[in-house]
């Protein structure tokens, strides 16, 4: 029992830490003023040192700070983008699984579409319509992004309505309103939490991709793809700082907060708590 | 043996009624988002002739783009051309759009496929490999390695594998398809294939962790099962039971996994071929994208559909078809 006890407590120090490293990266980025990424040519192309432990880049900026400033555009695109996303989710796959056998088939029709571009290619062409910047790349992650998790939804929502528990609500006259506020959404709020965070770091990701693109964020703003699309003009010159530094750090943090979804679903899953 | 094809007519019918209306639902949504675009298409079209043009002649274009017919008019247009096999004039390159997708599809296509056979080969080595060390320190090591390569993003890998071999090692080219200043004629076969290794490397880590996982998982199950057990029992060693259990239960799902997988794989493409300069379709989608080149642009999000499309139709048919379990449940 005391066993049992220290797990889950330790499982949870660690969700904490995990929370608050990514919250001080993120600050962290947002408190940087532009003053301070401006640099000079005087430092442009300097290798990795003391003062500057990423290197400069080809401007003689800064490469640390623009990469943490980079995280934090990253991390605001990811938290937009895989709520969204997460909403739209559970609102499909409810509707999916208590609509009937035609709106089922309906919105299966249509996460096939979804499923049918490859998402690459569908981020490219909203971006393209919204214009690029940052609008068009929130909304082409945003509804890219809810498939997997609104299949899980609909399986959960599925199997949740077989419960006695539903059906006897039922018999005492409950709506279906009532029921679904009352036992489907309480039911459901772990596999959305958990779903929302295993949702960032594939936002983040492909944030970057279309970035790298150059469909993603305008070239001025720090991003990571921009900064390492930027790195490979300079890559035959030998500056393999700007290349790896900066990748390093977004794989890193994705890690992290893969790490951070794993010990928030080991907290809520009974099954896994328990073990 | 006529059960099977009547089935299989079946299952092709349904599939191929869907496989329809999604291909034009996904015109319909694309041309949609082109029209919305802020960007003007004969403004860029004009662009790319780089000579002046005359009110009159603009007019010209404007009325071959038709311009003032309302969408609705004009994306049926587009459609029964695009059904009579003109997909317009590429506004980048000045050619054909249906020539540019023919000709870089071939080059995609020779990238694809071995990063598609790469990846499945080695995912499936290596899953079949973890599920038979479960638990164990291989498994355990090669189960991090897998979860840290499904964070990686492709493009970064590219970079990476572009520095350390082609950069610093100089074993690999840097980049394209070809050495450069020669006709397409010159260039040997083992040229194109010396420029192909480090693009097909970096694209094939983009499937190979979701295959390798999958593959110890299964692996795992049949172990796990009574047969298994029994046939440990018998004195079986790990390499017997692989071949005689594991393999046969274990090929089918990672093959119909790696049939689906084709979305990711020419998403992966786009960023693989940007970074090694490899003219292929993706670097062609991602120059229309970024030069407003509509009709090319349209051109290869159709094609990617079908493209993706072709490969769940594969991997339906793998599954209904060839997999004696469900063959049985539905004779």
């Amino acid at each position: 029992m005391r066993a049992l006890a220290n797990r889950r407590a330790r499982v949870l120090a660690l969700a904490i830490l995990l929370a608050a490293v990514l919250a001080g990266v993120y600050a962290l980025g947002l408190l940087i003023p532009e003053e301070a990424i401006a640099g000079s040519y005087l430092q442009a192309g300097q290798a990795p040192s003391l003062s500057h432990p990423f290197g400069t880049d080809a401007l003689g900026r800064d490469l640390l700070l623009r990469t943490l400033k980079g995280l934090s555009t990253s991390m605001t695109v990811g938290i937009a983008a895989s709520l969204i996303s997460a909403g739209i989710a559970v609102l499909v796959g409810i509707a999916s699984a208590i609509g009937s056998r035609r709106v089922d088939a309906g919105i299966n029709w249509g996460i096939d579409l979804v499923m049918g571009v490859p998402h690459t290619i569908l981020v490219m062409l909203i971006s393209f319509a919204l214009g690029r910047g940052l609008k068009g790349l929130l909304v082409g992650i945003a509804a890219t992004h809810w498939c997997s998790l609104a299949r899980l939804i609909r399986a959960e929502v599925l199997q949740l309505r077989g419960q006695p528990y539903v059906a006897v609500s039922r018999k005492l006259g409950k709506s279906s309103a009532w029921i679904l506020v009352h036992h489907l959404l309480p039911h459901l709020m772990p596999q959305f939490l958990v779903g929302l965070i295993l949702l960032f770091p594939h936002a983040i990701l492909h944030e970057a991709s279309v970035s790298f693109l150059g469909f993603g964020l305008p070239p001025e703003q720090p991003a990571i793809g921009i900064i390492l699309s930027e790195s490979m003009r300079y890559l035959s010159a030998g500056q393999w700082w700007s290349a790896v530094l900066p990748g390093a750090a977004l794989v890193l943090l994705v890690l992290l907060v893969d790490r951070l979804g794993e010990q928030v679903r080991r907290v809520l899953d009974p099954w896994s708590a328990q073990e | 043996m006529k059960g099977t094809v009547g089935r299989l007519a079946c299952l092709l019918a349904g599939n191929l009624v869907k496989i329809l209306s999604l291909l034009l639902a996904v015109s319909l949504i694309a041309f949609v988002l082109v029209t919305a675009s802020p960007v003007d298409p004969v403004q860029q079209y004009i662009l790319g002739l780089g000579t002046a043009v005359s009110p009159e002649q603009r007019a010209q274009i404007e009325a071959y783009w038709g311009v003032d017919q309302p969408p609705v008019q004009r994306y049926l247009s587009w459609l029964s051309s695009v059904l009579h096999g003109d997909l317009g004039v590429s506004s980048l390159y000045r050619r054909p759009v249906a020539e540019i997708l023919a000709e870089r599809f071939g080059n995609s296509l020779a990238l694809m496929v071995s990063a598609w056979v790469l990846s499945g080969l080695l995912g499936f080595g290596v899953g079949c490999a973890m599920g038979l060390f479960r638990d164990r320190w291989p498994d355990r090591l090669l189960k991090k390695v897998c979860y840290v390569l499904s964070s990686v993003p492709t493009f970064w890998l590219g970079l990476l594998l572009l520095l350390i071999f082609s950069v610093w090692l100089k074993w690999f080219p840097t980049g394209f398809s070809s050495p450069i200043g020669l006709t397409q004629a010159e260039v040997t076969l083992g040229q194109r294939i010396y420029h192909l290794i480090l693009p097909a490397v970096t694209l094939s880590f983009l499937s190979f962790s979701n295959i390798a996982l999958h593959t110890r998982q299964k692996v795992i199950d049949v172990e796990n099962s009574e047969y298994a057990l029994f046939a440990r029992a018998r004195g079986e060693g790990a390499l017997t039971r692989l071949f005689r259990h594991d393999l046969r239960n274990v090929l089918l799902p990672a093959l119909t996994l790696q049939f689906s997988s084709f979305a990711e794989l020419f998403g992966g493409s786009v960023l693989a071929e940007n970074v090694f300069s490899y003219p292929g379709l993706g670097s062609a989608a991602a120059a229309a994208g970024l030069g407003g080149d509509v009709p090319l642009l349209l051109g290869i999000t159709l094609f990617s559909a079908l493209f993706v499309c072709a490969g769940n139709l594969i991997a339906n048919l793998l599954y209904g078809v060839v997999d004696p379990r469900i063959r049985e449940v539905e004779a």
